[in-house]
C-alpha cells in the first residue's frame, strides 16, 4: 500500500506541498535581497557623500529650543525627541477625551426627536467630515487663534484668560487639606456603592422602587458638603493672570497646542459622531420594540437595552480614530507645536543626519501604535466574552 | 365581508417576503409639524431655544462674512493659482484637452459599467439573496433617479441636482470667481461631453463593453501625454493646486491597489512566510503618520537608488511614500473584502477542479473586489484629504496656494489666510462630499453594509 500512495505522488514540481515551502522560500529570499539592496545603496550613498551613518548624534548637545517647554539648548538631541513624543502624548490624550465627549454628544445629538438639533449636528459633521484635518488646525489657527488680542491687553471669556501667545485655563487647584478630603470623597464613594448595591437587592426582592440611585448619590453629596464646610473649602479656583510677560495661575496652553488639540477635536469628533449614531442604530429594532413592550421607561431602555449592545459596536471603530488622532498630531508641523514630527524637522535642520533622525522618530510612533492597539485588542477581548 | 377575501389573500402566499409598507403620508399642517418636531417635550422647547438662538447667529454672522465683509478679491486674482498651480498659462489648452479626453473616456466606461450592472440585475433577479434584496435595489434605484420613470429631461436634471448637489455648487461658486466666460462655456461643454459619452456607453453592445476598459487605459494615457508631450509639455514637477491634489491622489491610488492586493492575500494566506512578511508590511506602514513618510521620501528615497542613477524628483518620492502608505490601508480593506466570500466558493471552485490562481481569479477576487468598491471610494476620499499634507513638505498644492495667495506683495499682512483657507476648504468639501454620497449610494445598491 505504501509502496502504490508513493508512486502516485505527483513529481516535485507539482507537488503542493514542495511547492509551497519553494514558494514561500523564494518569497522571503527576494524581499531580504531587495531590502539589503537597498541598504548596499543607502550606505554607498552615503559614503559617497560622507554622510554620518551612526546613531551618535542622539548625545551630542541640541542647541535649539522648543517652543513652550523647558527644554534647553544644551540638552541632548535625543532629550529634545523625547520632549517632541511628551507633547505628542499630551495632545493626543486631551484630545481623546475631548473627542469622546464631543463626539458621543454630537452622535446622539444627530438621532434627536427634535429637528433643529438633528439638523445643526448633521451639518456640522457633513461640513468638517469633508475637509482635511490639516485645513481645521490652520483655519483655526489663523482664523481665530492669531487674531487674540496682545498680551499687556489679555481678554477674560468664561474663565478663560484669552491672549496671542497664550490662553490660560482656570482649573481647581488643592488648598490645605484637600488630600484628607479627596480621602473623605473616595470612603463615601465605596460605601455608597455598596449601599446602592444594597438597595437594588431590596428592590430586587420587594419589587417596590428602593431608589438605589438616591441613596447613594445622596450620601456622597452629604460627606462632599459636611466635608467641604468642616475643612473650610479644600479646593480653591487657580485663575490665570498675566504677570509681566507671561501668565501665571491656571494652566497656560500655547496657541500652537491650542491649535492642534482643537482643530484634531473638531475634525475627530464628526467621525466619532458617526460611528456612534450607526452603531445605536445598528442595535436591532426588535430590541427597542421588546424593551419598550416589558414597560421599561424610556431611560431604563437606553440603560440596559440599547446602550450596551451599541457600546459593543461602537467601541473597536473608536479604539482606530484615537489611532488616527494620535497619528494626526503630526499635523501640529504646520502650525509649529514642538511635538515629535516637528522637532525632528528641527533636529534634521540643524545639520544632524536626517535618516537616522527619521529612523528614531518612526520607532517613537510604531511604539504608540503598537500600544493603542494593544489597548483595542484587550478591548476586543473583553467584549467578545460578553458575547454569546 | 372585505375582511375574509384579505385574510385569504394574505395567507395564500404566506412565505413570500411582504415588503415593508410605506409609513402613511402625513399631511402636518405648520403648527402640527412644529410641534412634533421642535416642542415636544419641556426639553425639547429648551433645546429649540438654545440651539434656534444659536444656529441664527453662526448663520447671521458666516453669511454676513462671506457676502458683505469678506473681500474675496484674493481668490479672483489668484483663481487659475488655486486652479493648477504654477501651470504656464499659454499652455492652458493642454489641461482643457486632457479634460475633454478624460470626459469622454469617462463617461464611456462609467456608461458601459452602469449598463452591465442593470443587464445583470435584470436577468437574475435572485441573485442579490432572495427577493427581498431587490425590491429594495430597485426602490432605492428610482428614489435616486425619480425622473427615470417620468421620463422628462426637467424630472433627470432635478434628479442630478439632487444627487451631485455639492459638486454642481464648487463649480458654480468657481466660474463665479472666472473674468471671462471662456472657462464657463469650455465647463459646460466638458459636461454635455460627459453626459452624451455616458449615454453612447449605455448603449454599447455587449460585445464592446469587454473592450472600454481599454479605451480608459488609452484615454489617460492620451490626456497625460496631452500635457506632458511636446517641447513645450508640462512636466509633472510643474503642476499644483487642485490639479495635483487629484492627480496624487489618482496616482497614488492606483500605484497602491497592486501591491496591496498583493499584501491581502499575502496576509490571507495559509503560508506562514507570506503572513509575517505582509503583516508586517501593513502594521508597520499603519503605524506611521503619512507626514513622517513623506519626510522619508524627502530624505530617504533618494539614497535608496544606486549611486548611478540620479535620485528622482520630489514629486516622484512623494508619490512614492504615498503608495506605500496607501497599499497597507488598501490591503486592509481588501482583506475585508475577501473574508466576506463565503469559504463555499472555495470549496466549489476547488470541486470543480481549478487550479488555485484560477480559483483566485475567476471566483474569489470578482466577488471580493466587488464587496470594497465602497470602502476603496471612501479611501479615495480620504487620500485626497491627505495630499494636503503635500504642502507641509513645501509643495504648491491647495493648501500650499493659500499660503502662497497671501504671501503675495499685493495681499500680504493684510489678515487673507482665513478666506484663501475657507476656500480651499470649500473646494475639498465639494469633491469629498459628492463622493462620500455616491459611495453611500453605491453600498446601498451593492447592500454591503447589509452583509
Amino acid at each position: 500500500m505504501a509502496s502504490q500512495t508513493a508512486a502516485t505522488r505527483p513529481p516535485p514540481w507539482r507537488d503542493v506541498r514542495i511547492l509551497r515551502v519553494a514558494f514561500q522560500l523564494g518569497a522571503v529570499v527576494a524581499v531580504c535581497a531587495f531590502i539589503a539592496y537597498l541598504y548596499d545603496n543607502l550606505t554607498a550613498n552615503q559614503r559617497a557623500l560622507g554622510i554620518e551613518t551612526s546613531f551618535d548624534f542622539l548625545d551630542q548637545q541640541a542647541g535649539f529650543r522648543i517652543a513652550y517647554s523647558d527644554f534647553s539648548p544644551s540638552g541632548t538631541v535625543l532629550e529634545a525627541m523625547l520632549v517632541g513624543l511628551r507633547n505628542t502624548i499630551t495632545v493626543a490624550l486631551l484630545g481623546i477625551v475631548l473627542t469622546l465627549i464631543l463626539g458621543t454628544l454630537v452622535g446622539i445629538a444627530r438621532l434627536s426627536s427634535n429637528w433643529l438639533v438633528r439638523r445643526a449636528a448633521g451639518t456640522y459633521v457633513e461640513a468638517v467630515r469633508n475637509v482635511p484635518p490639516l485645513l481645521v488646525i490652520v483655519f483655526v489657527n489663523s482664523a481665530f487663534l492669531v487674531t487674540l488680542p496682545p498680551i499687556d491687553e489679555p481678554e477674560h471669556v468664561a474663565g478663560l484668560l484669552l491672549t496671542v501667545r497664550e490662553i490660560g485655563v482656570t482649573v481647581p487647584q488643592g488648598d490645605a487639606g484637600v488630600w484628607t478630603y479627596v480621602g473623605l470623597l473616595a470612603a463615601a464613594l465605596v460605601a455608597a456603592v455598596a449601599l446602592a448595591r444594597w438597595r437594588a437587592t431590596v428592590e430586587a426582592r420587594t419589587g417596590r422602587p428602593a431608589r438605589p440611585w438616591l441613596w447613594g448619590g445622596g450620601l456622597v453629596a452629604v460627606v462632599a458638603l459636611g466635608a467641604w464646610f468642616a475643612l473650610d473649602g479644600p479646593i480653591v479656583l487657580s485663575r490665570p493672570e498675566v504677570v509681566g510677560r507671561s501668565i501665571e495661575g491656571g494652566v497656560a496652553m500655547g496657541l500652537p497646542f491650542v491649535a492642534v488639540l482643537v482643530g484634531l477635536v473638531l475634525y475627530t469628533a464628526t467621525h466619532v459622531a458617526e460611528i456612534v449614531r450607526g452603531s445605536i442604530l445598528a442595535v436591532h429594532k426588535g430590541q427597542t420594540e421588546a424593551a419598550t413592550a416589558i414597560g421599561l421607561s424610556t431611560t431604563q431602555r437606553l440603560r440596559h437595552v440599547v446602550l450596551p449592545q451599541a457600546f459593543r459596536i461602537a467601541v473597536p471603530p473608536i479604539i482606530n480614530q484615537f489611532l488616527n488622532l494620535t497619528k494626526n498630531t503630526s499635523l501640529g508641523v504646520a502650525v509649529a507645536y514642538g511635538e515629535a514630527m516637528f522637532v525632528t524637522r528641527t533636529v534634521i535642520g540643524n545639520g544632524n543626519p536626517a535618516i537616522q533622525s527619521i529612523l528614531v522618530v518612526m520607532a517613537m510612533y510604531i511604539v504608540v501604535s503598537l500600544i493603542i492597539s494593544l489597548v483595542a485588542n484587550l478591548a476586543n477581548r473583553r467584549l467578545r466574552l460578553v458575547e454569546r | 365581508m372585505g375582511l375574509p377575501t384579505e385574510a385569504v389573500g394574505a395567507l395564500a402566499e404566506p412565505l413570500a417576503p411582504v415588503p415593508e409598507p410605506e409609513p402613511p403620508a402625513r399631511n402636518l399642517t405648520p403648527r402640527q409639524w412644529v410641534r412634533l418636531n421642535l416642542l415636544s417635550s419641556p426639553l425639547n422647547v429648551v433645546l429649540t431655544i438654545v440651539f434656534g438662538v444659536v444656529a441664527a447667529w453662526v448663520i447671521f454672522r458666516l453669511a454676513r462674512w462671506v457676502f458683505v465683509t469678506a473681500d474675496w478679491a484674493i481668490v479672483r486674482v489668484f483663481l487659475r493659482l488655486f486652479m493648477v498651480g504654477l501651470f504656464p498659462a499659454d499652455q492652458l489648452w493642454r489641461l482643457w484637452v486632457s479634460a475633454y479626453v478624460l470626459a469622454a473616456t469617462l463617461g464611456l466606461t462609467a456608461g458601459a459599467l452602469a449598463a452591465a450592472s442593470a443587464q445583470r440585475s435584470a436577468a437574475t433577479p435572485g441573485e442579490r439573496a432572495g427577493g427581498g434584496r431587490t425590491v429594495e435595489a430597485s426602490t432605492v434605484e428610482s428614489a435616486v433617479d425619480p425622473g427615470r420613470h417620468d421620463a422628462g429631461w426637467t424630472g433627470r436634471a432635478v434628479a442630478a441636482l439632487h444627487r451631485f448637489w455639492p459638486a454642481i455648487l464648487g463649480v458654480v461658486v468657481v466660474l463665479s470667481f472666472t473674468r471671462t466666460p471662456l472657462p464657463a462655456i469650455l465647463t459646460v461643454g466638458l459636461v454635455a461631453l460627459l453626459v452624451i459619452a455616458f449615454a453612447g456607453g449605455r448603449r454599447l453592445p455587449a460585445g464592446g463593453r469587454r473592450w472600454v476598459w481599454l479605451a480608459l487605459v488609452a484615454g489617460i494615457v492620451a490626456s497625460l501625454q496631452v500635457i506632458t508631450a511636446g517641447p513645450d509639455g508640462v512636466g509633472w514637477d510643474e503642476w499644483g493646486g487642485l490639479h495635483l491634489a487629484v492627480a496624487a491622489t489618482v496616482a497614488g491610488i492606483a500605484l497602491a491597489f497592486p501591491l496591496g492586493l498583493v499584501l491581502a492575500l499575502g496576509r490571507r494566506s495559509s503560508m506562514p512566510g507570506m503572513r509575517v512578511l505582509s503583516t508586517g508590511y501593513i502594521e508597520v506602514f499603519r503605524a506611521v503618520p503619512l507626514v513622517t513618510l513623506l519626510f522619508v521620501g524627502q530624505y530617504m528615497v533618494g539614497f535608496l537608488f544606486p549611486t548611478s542613477v540620479d535620485p528622482p524628483s520630489f514629486l516622484v518620492r512623494a508619490v512614492i511614500a504615498i503608495t506605500l502608505f496607501e497599499a497597507a490601508y488598501i490591503a486592509e480593506i481588501v482583506r475585508g473584502g475577501l473574508q466576506a466570500v463565503p469559504v463555499g466558493q472555495v470549496e466549489a471552485a476547488q470541486a470543480v477542479g481549478l487550479s488555485p490562481p484560477k480559483v483566485l481569479r475567476l471566483v474569489v477576487l470578482p466577488q471580493a473586489l466587488r464587496a470594497v468598491i465602497p470602502a476603496m471610494v471612501g479611501q479615495f476620499i480620504s487620500l485626497f484629504k491627505d495630499t494636503s499634507l503635500l504642502s507641509i513638505i513645501g509643495f504648491i498644492e491647495l493648501i500650499g496656494v493659500a499660503d502662497f495667495a497671501t504671501e503675495q506683495p499685493r495681499f500680504q499682512g493684510e489678515g487673507l489666510r482665513p478666506l484663501t483657507f475657507a476656500f480651499v476648504g470649500f473646494l475639498f468639501w465639494a469633491v469629498c462630499s459628492t463622493m462620500s454620497r455616491e459611495s453611500q449610494r453605491l453600498e446601498r445598491r451593492l447592500g454591503v453594509g447589509e452583509r
